[in-house]
């Protein structure tokens, strides 16, 4: 079923027109606007274009895949910090729901001088609504310095009803770091009613730590920098990423000073002003603190990509082109180092995924990152969108799919459950909700947040691991045995 | 709970206007009409039942709930005082100023009351409700199956009449959804210029009636500094009879409430000019300094 990207686009836009149909005519309005075709840039002239909008609110009463401006706060930026706690401040819900984070791996002893997987809720009663919390919130500080001697800080979470109430959650957070003797403390306003997605609690999450960590930094604090410093900017560690990204900086002879934010500490944030390149992986989490960076502190930073050997090669060079020779040579050296691995992946993957297609719908980076992947495993991504992407999302979008490909942003459960039944896709890549929906379709699924409970898939390391769990997803025999009941 | 229709009523009104010094005398004189009265004070400063108990302030119950946990631990005995002619009296209480959110601890409470059977076997429910109708919590009073008919307590100054058209505007809110009713307007007398002509027209205009017009009477001071109602204090006294009266038409009042029809800014503004209170604005001389009138009458 070889389409033309004529075809391919007729199709496409047929698809949109069809599960548009189904909705009442201002819905069919909006949502309009955010489902497109991508058009390439034509030999006239013209802009390649996703053609859609986005960042902006969802549709009430469909079903949306999007998260709230706590989860985008302590879920992503924060939580992953693992010598501070951070407190889910309001009901239990919350923290509950996110207790585990999102596999953010770091090394250290639980409960210990790390916190990451432990759960803290000032879990909110009907007093704390109507009498406010703040003294309940002092009594948690109180009791986190007691039974956590070696916490490195403490973060303040809001959830909705702390906006709501007004409880002053800087004026404890400064008397208590006053207490003790200059704790970083910091209150993040990351309630989640604010913005339209996870993706204003990132913003918010990232001005916490301009104001809360670098404006309060000691100018005499010591550090011994070297040419060679970079802090890596928005790698969770999900499933090991920042530990295969970091080993190949680190093998092209640069000096890694700051992990943001998996595997990272409060120390580390403290250092990252001293970095001479920040290289940035999720551009949609972190860009806000790496321009204050380059603003603030004159620290360029350049975004890379880590997923299958195709991008990382040209990462490398790319990071290696902002110091001496010494480091091009490394990039080089590394390059070259891995060129019998990624090959034998290839020989090994490729003849069984060669042709197959893919969609996805994921956050931050993804959407775009990692299409290189697929397609060094010959692999098609024929359809992708963000939940909560940004414009400058869409428009780097362009440089990495085909032309004709189908793109949705903050696509409803119905629209992606449509689009797939007409592709009919050989992989989906999307989250937890949406897994076993297709599954039950017949659709080969793999997660593409949590890595699926594998990983990591960043770097040279990762990319064998990537390559293994789709050809296990989609040439599972698994997938043969099934026979739907009414066939 | 018995055959007997509850009846549930609501003063609303400005902060300071006299609302809970009105309400808690005109309960007495309905108590001693014999009535079955049950007083929820829904006012965080919680003196809506000073009067009735003798009391500097009842313990709230949100503030007991506080102490014990939650409302949850609490009995209604512990919460419900008995004064004044057998008048039951709770106050829901609230946070300090500036903290945590009053309008829930009044939907906490009055859930409270309701599941523990506080109404039972009651002729009368009355919420005393601070100010405005400021957000949802204070409004829980007069959604369905609350308060049937609200009193408003104003006077002829503009910010009460102010306030008193806000109010029926919360009111009308739920009348279409709930069946809240305006009850009426009761005029508790500042001695303003054409008080009591201001108080009938505003009533008019918000398709309700005044109810009763409250003379200034300074024995309600003398009654209020021994913490007592004049009901209590100087029951011959003619302020008794005054309120004697507005029990006895309230009481009568019963399914004579009305869907207020609230007025805008400038309407109310227009009444204001109407009865001479208020000189029209001259539109030219908003916004300017003194110094540039001064020029523009050169200028002229």
């Amino acid at each position: 079923m070889s389409l033309t990207v004529e075809q391919t686009k007729e199709r496409n836009n047929a698809l949109i027109k069809e599960v548009l149909e189904v909705y009442p005519q201002k819905t069919a309005k909006n949502r309009a606007k955010h489902l497109g075709t991508y058009e390439e840039a034509t030999e006239e002239g013209g802009k390649s274009d996703c053609g859609v909008k986005s960042n902006v609110k969802s549709v009430p009463g469909v079903m949306t895949i999007r998260g709230c401006a706590y989860a985008g706060s302590k879920g992503v930026v924060w939580g992953p910090i693992k010598d501070m706690i951070h407190i889910s401040h309001g009901p239990v819900g919350c923290g509950q729901y996110s207790w585990g984070a999102r596999r953010n791996y770091y090394i250290g002893t639980t409960g210990i001088d790390s916190f990451v997987t432990m759960q803290f809720t000032s879990d909110f009663q009907e007093k704390d609504i109507v009498f406010g919390g703040d003294k309940k919130l002092e009594k948690i500080m109180d009791e986190i310095q007691v039974l956590f001697p070696l916490n490195k800080g403490i973060t303040v979470q809001s959830e909705c009803p702390i906006g709501l109430i007004g409880d002053d959650i800087e004026a404890v957070s400064k008397k208590k770091s006053k207490e003790f003797g200059g704790k970083t403390i910091v209150p993040v306003r990351c309630e989640g009613f604010r913005g339209v997605s996870q993706s204003l609690g990132h913003h918010i999450a990232n001005d916490a730590i301009r104001d809360f960590v670098f404006d309060k930094l000691d100018p005499t604090r010591e550090f011994q920098s070297t040419p060679y410093d970079v802090a890596i900017i928005g790698d969770y560690n999900i499933g090991g990423d920042a530990w295969s990204s970091r080993i190949l900086l680190e093998e092209m002879g640069l000096r890694v000073i700051a992990q943001w934010s998996g595997d990272g500490s409060i120390a580390e944030l403290e250092n990252t002003p001293k970095a001479k390149l920040n290289v940035l992986h999720c551009y949609r989490s972190m860009n806000y603190i790496s321009r204050h960076m380059e603003e603030k502190y004159g620290i360029p930073w350049v975004e890379y990509n880590f997923f299958g050997p195709s991008k990382i090669e040209a990462s490398l060079r790319e990071i290696a082109s902002h110091f001496d020779d010494k480091i091009k040579e490394g990039a080089e050296r590394v390059i070259a180092k891995y060129k019998a691995l990624t090959e034998a992946v290839i020989a090994k993957y490729r003849p069984r995924l060669e042709g197959k297609t893919v969609m996805l719908f994921v956050g931050g980076l993804r959407p775009r990152h990692v299409i290189g992947a697929y397609e060094d495993l010959g692999m098609i991504v024929v359809g992708t969108g963000y939940e909560f992407g940004h414009n400058d999302d869409y428009e780097r979008t362009t440089h990495y799919v085909k032309d004709g490909t189908l793109i949705y942003d903050d696509v409803t459960g119905f629209e992606f459950e449509k689009f797939v039944e007409k592709i009919q896709p050989d992989l989906v890549g999307s989250g937890i909700k949406e897994k076993y929906v297709f599954q039950k379709m017949g659709v080969p699924f793999r997660q593409m947040h949590s890595w699926d409970y594998s990983g990591p898939y960043h770097g040279y390391d990762g990319f064998g691991i990537f390559a293994r769990d789709m050809d296990m997803a989609i040439n599972n025999p698994v997938w043969g045995l099934t026979k739907a009941p009414w066939k | 709970m018995s055959d007997k229709k509850l009846r549930q009523i609501a003063f609303y009104g400005k902060g300071g206007i006299g609302k809970s010094t009105t309400s808690q005398n005109t309960l007495a004189a309905l108590a001693d009409l014999g009535q079955k009265i049950l007083i929820v004070g829904c006012d965080p400063k919680a003196d809506s039942t000073r009067l009735i108990l003798h009391a500097k302030a009842q313990d709230t119950i949100l503030s007991l709930a506080a102490e014990a946990g939650s409302v949850e631990d609490l009995e209604l005995d512990e919460v419900m005082k008995t004064g004044y002619k057998d008048i039951r009296c709770v106050e829901s209480g609230g946070p300090e100023p500036g903290v945590g959110c009053a309008g829930r601890g009044v939907i906490t409470s009055i859930n409270f009351l309701e599941e523990e059977g506080a109404y039972d076997d009651m002729d009368y429910v009355s919420y005393d409700v601070l100010g405005d109708v400021v957000c949802g919590g204070f409004a829980m009073p007069i959604r369905e199956n609350k308060a049937q008919e609200i009193y408003i307590v104003m006077s002829g100054e503009m910010m009460a009449m102010y306030a008193a058209n806000n109010i029926a505007k919360g009111i009308l809110k739920y009348a279409n959804s709930g069946g809240v009713r305006l009850g009426g307007l009761i005029c508790n007398e500042r001695q303003t210029d054409k008080e009591l002509e201001l108080a009938e027209s505003l009533a008019a205009k918000l398709n309700t009636t005044l109810i009763h017009f409250v003379p200034r009477d300074n024995v309600v001071q003398h009654a209020e500094l021994r913490r007592m109602t004049v009901l209590e204090y100087a029951p011959e006294s003619k302020q008794a009879g005054e309120y004697r009266a507005l029990a006895q038409k309230i009481h009568d009042n019963v399914g004579k409430g009305t869907i207020p029809t609230p007025i805008t800014m400038d309407e109310l503004e227009e009444m204001l000019m109407e009865h001479g209170i208020m000189e029209a604005i001259d539109e030219s001389i908003v916004g300017k300094t003194a110094a540039e009138l001064a020029a523009d009458a050169l200028a002229a």
